[in-house]
């Protein structure tokens, strides 16, 4: 029946996931390939049994955390995984940050929460491999069968002869092994799991708490000197003259200098360095600076302008069909009740707390570099190839970053660093102004949806049709401005049509938490609801009666990327539902709840909204109530939570008041003063609850972010007759009376 | 210009510009990385210090206006992080990124230092203007009454010694 119509959209999805996902959904689910076996023997005395763990004689464990943390816990996770099935207490394990190292690590990649799924076996195994050789050691010295050992807490024990062995004690004759291969191993039975499904504060709290230094901002490198990277607010705009002459003068300024740089937009823009002996006095340079940029073509695009070519688009047809099933014409001609809309919603900043910033040193044609990065290999290939140098001859140190939320995923600032710091012949630390940060993001892009629904007699969806207005050159889409033709609900309606038209667009756009789900669930589940009310039944029934409609095969354990599980998608609408008390509640006008569903990076979320809107328009989230399936198990609850309300506050923010309007080919916003954030004021309860089912764990980062925008979004509706089809909500009047 | 003002309990003197925020005068004069640059214009509070007690924006304190001050930052506010506050944000697992948090502790180490025993308004109205982009907020305001009940079973056992010191007496 489904029929998707590929060329123009699954070109850019392909590309979009391998970027996102390190061909994950492409792929395999568990790759050994990926996981380095090192000598188990180097250095001397200390057990290695593969890139993950180290255990020295004097018994000190020590395990590798192998992916970027950006405040989504993974730093604690991930050797979780490891220290369960090595079997030893958490309060034993020093966590020690891994080098950027694929041909070592595997993936190394903070994005598309991929972190758990490809995770979650693998290093479980790295773990078992290591107890398993431990428990041959110490079986073969006691002269024991291996079958009667056990282990706790990192001692091997021999219950009827009441031998025991530290693990320390093993580890020079256990370095002596050859470790086992890692699909081999024996991994426990979960319900023996002693760390996993336990909360685990996160293994850096001690040094944030007490100030350490800790984030890429925070490193110092011997005889450097700090930079400020000016570019030009139109972007990719080149610099036609500056006055680094003068601006060499200015006091503590070392070096000024113009970089000519290249016309990838996540790449080396063009711009004008200044070195000074601190970064206060680099700061004050600039204020002399002077530059005069080139007329660049990008001025002439406007959030205004590009709201007007969509309007143009909606008048036509789309340019192009990506998925087409059954006949929409004759099913809008049967249905007993049509409805048409349109939705957009604008560009988002990313506005991570900790300003965009790399320090790196070359020398000798080898370049290191120290960076608050998503994506170090990404890096390393952006580096390599601006800088005409070798990808081997690149060290990179992955330091903690002050969020990320998908903006480090491109390493712009990592090749600026490394360009400034060869011209310059000493190391440099570049830090970024927050003016800088708020007028250089990837933008989350805009975008535009022309939608008509019908629905017969029973209320049962009929037809579905969307025309998406978004950004590429009519061959390639714009980063991360593509949407897959096969978004829920379009498998489960009969009669369905996505068409796509593109504009071109200068702006640099990409990735934000929940990419693409972010927006186009606030579009479908809204319209979901228009549906609904036009069918006069209640908006969770006539999702479950839809998601009833079937049509698609259900994803299974064994292929959990497969299109939207319909029984996982109930039981967390069914769930959330409950909790919510929904239909059992009477609101009085300016009050009301609103729902919201989304399948995304493997997770199931449902969530619920309540609101107050006062007559004057004001509104009050009075509380969330959260549903979620990731699977089989929630490895740290405590991180897991907080990724939950986290991910649910961010989703508010973005409905509430965040909008990057784009006018003259510049972000208008500056700054935190005109892209503001959630203040502690605006925060309200948020109930999570999850369901587990047998399917493998999945990760947390961000599917539980995209349904409570449109929930909120409907609960408004409720409260006030209002139908929200723009974001943010600060454009819209919302008083009623 | 030469100042010399206390920082974390030690006298300093240092040559730096006239304009030069106490910001950047802890990170890159002092080497004091705890405080963190958000934003530069006093938007978001991680800068957050306490100059003569008071938690203030370091990002807007120039160096002209430091001399005799004292100043305490993230480093200084305890000996082996034993503030309430620290060891409450350990115990509910409070940072994301954590980026932000140098700058809420400090805030509401000023706000209990004058209400040990904060209502969530109270919190609400001190904590306004520390922004969290992670918005850990739950467990920043959940910390704050954590910290309030480990100060106070502190000061009872404190006194609790005392008494039992002068009934020995």
């Amino acid at each position: 029946m489904s029929t998707p119509s590929p060329i123009l959209a699954r070109r850019d999805f392909l590309r979009v996931t391998a970027v996102a996902g390190g061909g994950m959904l492409l792929g395999t689910m568990v790759d050994f390939a990926g996981i380095g076996v090192v000598n188990a023997m180097e250095p001397a005395g200390e057990f290695m049994p593969n890139a993950f763990i180290r255990i020295s004689g004097a018994g000190v464990i020590t395990i590798l955390a192998k992916n970027p943390e950006i405040g989504q816990g993974i730093r604690t996770m991930l050797p979780m995984l490891v220290a369960e099935e090595l079997d030893v207490a958490w309060q034993q394990v020093i966590v020690e940050q891994a080098m950027s190292d694929e041909a070592k690590y595997g993936s190394q990649f903070a994005g598309g929460s991929m972190a758990t799924p490809t995770n979650w076996e693998p290093l479980r195994r790295a773990g078992a491999a290591g107890r398993q050789m431990l428990v041959a050691v110490a079986a073969a010295s006691w002269n024991v069968p291996v079958g009667e050992c056990t282990t706790e807490a990192g001692v091997v024990h021999h219950e009827s002869s009441r031998r025991r062995a530290t693990y320390g004690e093993l580890a020079s004759r256990a370095a002596t092994m050859t470790p086992p291969a890692l699909d081999a191993v024996k991994l426990k039975d979960p319900k023996d799991f002693r760390i996993i499904g336990k909360s685990i504060p996160g293994v850096d709290n001690l040094k944030i708490v007490t100030g350490k230094p800790l984030f890429g901002i925070d490193v110092t490198v011997p005889g450097m000197l700090y930079a400020i990277f000016e570019k030009s607010p139109v972007f990719g705009a080149r610099v036609a003259s500056a006055n680094v002459d003068e601006v060499r003068g200015l006091p503590g300024v070392k070096q000024a200098f113009v970089v000519e740089g290249t016309t990838n937009l996540s790449g080396l823009m063009p711009g004008v360095a200044i070195l000074a002996d601190s970064w206060w006095a680099a700061r004050s340079a600039r204020r002399q600076l002077r530059v005069t940029w080139e007329q660049h073509p990008t001025a002439q695009q406007s959030s205004a302008g590009f709201r007007a070519r969509a309007k143009e688009f909606f008048a036509a047809a789309p340019q192009t069909v990506a998925r087409q099933d059954g006949d929409v014409v004759t099913a809008f001609a049967a249905a007993a009740k049509v409805v048409e809309a349109e939705y957009e919603y604008p560009f988002l900043a990313h506005a991570p707390l900790e300003p965009q910033n790399c320090t790196a040193s070359f020398a000798n044609g080898k370049l290191e570099i120290w960076a608050p990065t998503q994506a170090p290999q990404g890096g390393r290939q952006l580096v390599a190839q601006t800088l005409g140098i070798k990808p081997e001859d690149i060290a990179i140190h992955m330091m903690r970053c002050g969020g990320g939320f998908g903006r480090r995923l491109l390493n712009d600032y990592m090749v600026e660093a490394a360009w400034i710091a060869r011209q310059a012949g000493v190391p440099v630390k570049l830090v970024w102004s927050r003016e800088d940060d708020t007028q250089h993001d990837f933008y989350r892009p805009a975008g535009f949806h022309k939608l008509k629904g019908a629905v017969d007699a029973n209320g049962r969806i009929t037809a579905w049709e969307n025309h998406f207005a978004t950004f590429g050159d009519g061959q390639r889409f714009a980063q991360a401005a593509s949407i897959s033709p096969n978004e829920f609900p379009i498998s489960f309606i009969p009669n369905a049509l996505f068409g796509v038209s593109q504009m071109p667009l200068g702006v640099p756009t990409g990735f934000l938490r929940a990419p693409t789900s972010n927006a186009i669930a606030f579009v479908y589940q809204s319209f979901i609801d228009e549906l609904a009310l036009a069918a006069g039944k209640d908006p969770v029934q006539f999702r479950l009666d839809l998601l009833d409609q079937g049509g698609i095969v259900a994803a299974t354990p064994a292929a959990p990327a497969s299109p939207v599980n319909a029984a996982r998608m109930k039981g967390v609408l069914e769930l959330v539902a409950e909790k919510s008390e929904w239909g059992k509640r009477k609101f009085p006008r300016g009050s009301g709840v609103g729902v919201g569903m989304h399948f995304s990076h493997r997770g199931y979320f449902a969530e619920v909204v309540e609101v107050n809107v006062s007559q004057r328009g004001e509104v009050k989230i009075v509380k969330v109530w959260v549903a979620g399936d990731v699977g089989s198990h929630i490895i740290n609850p405590s991180g897991a939570m907080a990724q939950v309300q986290g991910s649910v506050l961010d989703g508010i923010a973005q409905a509430m008041k965040q909008e990057i309007t784009i006018d003259g080919g510049r972000s208008v916003q500056t700054s935190l003063a005109d892209y503001e954030l959630l203040r502690i004021t605006e925060v309200p309860p948020v109930e999570v609850h999850f369901r587990t089912t047998e399917f493998p764990p999945t990760g947390m980062g961000e599917p539980a972010l995209p349904p409570v925008i449109p929930a909120l979004a409907s609960a408004i509706f409720m409260a006030t007759g209002k139908r929200i089809r723009s974001l943010p909500l600060a454009r819209h009047d919302l008083s009623w009376s | 210009m030469k100042i010399t003002f206390s920082v974390n309990g030690t006298n300093r003197t240092i040559d730096v510009p006239a304009d030069m925020p106490l910001l950047w005068i802890l990170r890159d004069t002092l080497d004091l990385k705890g405080t963190k640059f958000g934003c530069g214009q006093a938007l978001c509070g991680a800068c957050t210090v306490h100059i003569n007690g008071s938690a203030t924006r370091s990002c807007q304190v120039p160096a002209s206006a430091l001399n005799g001050r004292k100043v305490v930052t993230i480093e200084g506010l305890s000996a082996q992080a034993s503030h309430p506050l620290q060891q409450a944000w350990q115990e509910l697992d409070v940072p994301q990124c954590g980026y932000c948090q140098a700058g809420q502790i400090m805030q509401a180490a000023d706000l209990l230092s004058s209400n040990p025993q904060p209502t969530d308004e109270d919190i609400d109205a001190a904590m306004y203007g520390n922004l969290c982009r992670c918005a850990s907020y739950h467990r920043i305001r959940a910390g704050i009454h954590r910290a309030a009940e480990l100060a106070a079973s502190s000061r009872a056992s404190t006194q609790q010694d005392a008494d039992s010191t002068q009934g020995v007496a």
